[in-house]
């Protein structure tokens, strides 16, 4: 091969374990998070140099599905992909939890895996696993290196697909052979053009058309937001549309903080257990823009009585999110900062000639500010024993700061956190929706915390969650990684003793936690700071300690088990008819 | 698969569709591709995989049996995959469609083998090998074509039958699915 545009160096022969180092450099890795082990210490070998240039920093990990939910944490926090890395057989297979989350929710990952020598691929030699065969279905794209001179393309390939278009988690296996050869290779530079893959980011213009028609014209008109606005950073698009136009906002999990909560025309998360505000109007609006987000059922309930009425636009990168769940009548593929650019300017040429605002648009922005009011119910709850975790989201909302970041356990004290605090940047609420895997939130604010240092990350868990990956307290000590642990600690599997009571006629079947662990003994144990609150007045004071405190501070908040999370609902039913919560029908009465 | 009822046409009912698609030739592209028609959870009846005239480029035949929204689908989804470069859905009226199949048939004596040789030669097949109890022909078309033959070829009885799956294209001068002119890249 001769040098040719689009590869700037040739190297003469490189040992490969140098060569991943090297590609992992120019594509800006600042941290991995992993495990070392006999298949992939070799690249750790070789890693140390950089390490000690300051160029990189090694985060060791006590579990590889932290390594993998710690990437997915940077990833989501920063904006840039998230790395992590783990040891052939049973360390790739510690990560596939983790790469299944980052799938789910879209998250730029890129898992890399010892595998044992290529001769020795397919005999079920030691510590042997077909970890491309086994995350084929929960990667965007994976890769097994087998030469050398392939390194740098493949490590550049896989970032760029884990980057761009709907982000992913890329997989790429190498095994030791590739590690220790040496070959002639090539680095290249700029965007790859790969002939299978284009993803659209204009939307087409016609279609705009017919959107910025329907938007201008529409009586009621809503906006569904969701990941995909954070993920193209489509956030000032989505606010200036909205004022523009007088548009409500609703959000899906993934979407919250796309838009600040406190925003006049934001009525917070819509869904399952999303704001009464937000699911009593999104039936009721004539036109729906959905920017981002991919109609889970989780959002539409039950499809036969979902938007029945309404015309749909629908902004997603994927064309395969098209019409999936819910049939559309303005289909728009493309990014969504682009195409909501594109949909402000067409509106901009759309307003001159015509008035916006009728009176029926006013009367639905008015019925929408009533709801939102009567929503804003935090301030009812009370300092009460045993205590409500609606009070510690109250204190919480206190204490957070702009760029403050919560992280979430999987269960009620998830719910609770997506239901009541108000975020108001984009990237500041990371949860694992898709899959909803249990022991994700303190993985995932460790890395969070790495990639943002000066925020203050909080991850608001349960204890059922959090001891799934509590033991990389570890790692928050020994790498200093300081994060705020809060643990709605109802000594059960909350989400679902919710569920037992309310469609198992109160058959408590193993969600009973029982007496043990004592959290704060635990925290001991890693050298960090534990603290057991049973009385409310106690945990205002503890929030704001830990913010300031230099180290991880673990939180154990004793929480009414009784106390379940509403509005709800409940799965298969409609959107417009969720179980109300307590104060709802107190504060809107009409 | 869920779908919304207010706007749900007859778009549910289940046919057999042929799926023609250009991927790199690349270890476990085969895998990735019946991955995902298997979790949309579609039978794949016929599967014919061969290079095209450009190096580096398999094309790939598919007939499934599904509805033509879940399909779509099907389709989206593996345009996705970075080693699937092209999808068309190919439809039998516009198209040529053939199946190769090799049948071994007993002729125990002089009348059977007769009477089978002029089945071949109405169906235009070719007699490829010979044994004195049995021999093996080969039988192109359509695979109703071939359905109809092997139902004659049954009364002397079939002693075993291999059949390629159908491959197709489009009728008229254009290339479906068309070969992309982005350059390949080059690793295994
Ligand atoms: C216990 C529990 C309860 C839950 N309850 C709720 C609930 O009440 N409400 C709720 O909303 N969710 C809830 N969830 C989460 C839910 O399961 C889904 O994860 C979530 O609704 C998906 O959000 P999303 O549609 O925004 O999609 P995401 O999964 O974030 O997907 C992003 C979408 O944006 C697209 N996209 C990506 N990049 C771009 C780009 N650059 N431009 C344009 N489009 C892009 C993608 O193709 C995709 O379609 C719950 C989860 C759990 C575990
Ligand atoms: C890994 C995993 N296992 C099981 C589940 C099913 N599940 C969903 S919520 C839940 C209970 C969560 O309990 P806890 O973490 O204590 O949170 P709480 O609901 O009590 O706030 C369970 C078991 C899951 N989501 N993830």
């Amino acid at each position: 091969m001769t040098e040719t545009t689009g590869c700037d160096k040739k190297v003469p022969f490189m040992k490969g374990a140098k060569v991943i180092a090297e590609s992992l450099k120019r594509e800006k890795v600042k941290n991995i998070f992993g495990i070392t082990g006999g298949a992939i210490m070799i690249l750790y070998d070789a890693l140390q140099e950089y390490e000690k240039a300051g160029e990189l920093n090694n985060i060791l990990c006590r579990h590889e599905q932290v390594a993998a939910h710690a990437a997915e944490g940077y990833a989501r926090a920063s904006g840039e992909v998230g790395v992590c890395m783990a040891t052939s057989g049973p360390g790739a297979t510690n990560l596939v939890t983790g790469i299944a989350d980052a799938w789910m929710d879209s998250s730029s990952v890129v898992a890399l895996t010892g595998q044992v020598a290529t001769s020795l691929i397919g005999g079920d030699a030691f510590q042997e696993a077909d970890i491309i065969g086994i995350t084929m279905p929960i990667v965007k794209s994976s890769f097994q290196i087998r030469r050398v001179k392939d390194i740098p393309l493949i490590i550049k390939m896989a970032f760029q697909l884990a980057r761009t278009g709907r982000p992913g988690p890329v997989l790429v296996d190498l095994p030791k052979d590739i590690q220790v050869g040496e070959d002639e290779v090539y680095f290249y530079e700029g965007e790859l053009e790969i002939a299978g893959y284009n993803p659209n980011i204009k939307g087409h213009p016609l279609q705009i058309k017919r959107a910025a028609k329907a938007l201008l014209e529409a009586e009621r008109p809503l906006i569904i937001a969701g990941g995909g606005v954070t993920a193209s950073n489509a956030s000032p698009e989505l606010i200036e549309l909205v004022e523009m136009l007088g548009i409500p906002v609703v959000t899906t999990l993934m979407g919250k903080g796309t838009i600040p909560e406190d925003h006049p025309y934001c009525l917070g998360m819509v869904g399952m257990h999303g704001k009464m505000c937000a699911n009593l109007n999104i039936n009721k609006a004539d036109v729906i823009l959905a920017v981002g987000m991919r109609f889970d059922d989780r959002v539409t309930a039950d499809l036969t009585t979902f938007l029945t009425e309404s015309k749909i636009i629908h902004i997603d990168i994927d064309s395969a999110e098209i019409s999936k769940n819910v049939l559309v009548d303005y289909p728009i593929v493309g990014d969504a900062k682009t195409v909501l650019r594109q949909l402000i300017e067409g509106l901009k040429t759309l307003i001159t000639s015509s008035s916006s605002n009728s009176d029926k648009k006013t009367a639905w922005q008015k019925r929408i500010k009533e709801m939102r009011e009567a929503c804003d119910c935090l301030e009812e709850y009370e300092p009460v024993t045993p205590i409500k975790p609606q009070y510690i989201m109250k204190e919480l909302q206190k204490v957070l700061d702009d760029d403050s970041i919560v992280v979430t356990g999987v269960g009620r004290n998830q719910m609770w956190a997506a239901h009541h605090l108000r975020i108001r940047k984009p990237r500041r609420f990371i949860s694992s929706g898709g899959l909803g895997t249990m022991g994700f939130g303190f993985p995932a604010s460790l890395g969070a915390k790495v990639a943002k240092p000066d925020s203050w990350v909080v991850d608001v868990d349960g204890d059922g969650s959090f001891l799934m990956t509590h033991q990389d307290l570890a790692t928050s000590f020994v790498e200093n990684i300081p994060v705020t642990v809060i643990i709605l600690d109802d000594r059960s599997l909350g989400m679902v003793r919710q569920w037992q009571s309310l469609f198992f006629e109160k058959r408590f079947v193993e969600t009973d936690l029982g007496t043990v662990p004592d959290f704060v003994k635990i925290t001991e144990a890693y050298g960090l700071e534990g603290i057991r609150i049973e009385n409310p007045s106690e945990i205002g004071p503890a929030l704001r300690e830990a913010k300031k405190a230099d180290h991880t501070v673990v939180i154990d908040i004793a929480v009414d088990k009784n106390e379940n999370v509403f509005p709800m609902v409940p799965a298969g039913g409609s959107t417009d008819q969720p179980i109300p919560c307590e104060p709802w029908p107190r504060r809107y009465k009409k | 698969m869920t779908s919304n009822s207010r706007k749900d046409g007859n778009e549910n009912q289940v046919r057999k569709h042929i799926i023609a698609f250009i991927v790199e030739d690349r270890p476990g592209v085969m895998a990735r591709v019946t991955g995902l028609i298997r979790r949309r959870n579609f039978n794949i009846t016929q599967i014919s995989v061969a290079r095209t005239q450009i190096e580096n480029y398999t094309r790939m035949t598919f007939v499934v049996q599904g509805d033509s929204r879940t399909l779509e689908q099907a389709i989206k989804q593996l345009r996705k995959q970075v080693e699937v470069l092209k999808v068309s859905e190919l439809k039998p009226q516009t198209s040529v469609v053939r199946e190769l199949a090799l049948i071994k048939v007993k002729s125990p004596d002089v009348n059977a083998r007769n009477e089978i040789i002029q089945y071949i030669n109405i169906f235009r097949g070719n007699i490829i090998d010979i044994s004195p109890t049995s021999l093996i022909c080969e039988i192109t078309g359509d695979s109703e074509k071939i359905d109809a033959f092997l139902k004659l070829m049954n009364s002397f009885g079939v002693i075993e039958v291999a059949r390629t799956g159908i491959t197709a294209l489009v009728r008229g001068s254009e290339a479906r699915p068309k070969i992309p002119e982005t350059p390949y890249l080059d690793y295994v």
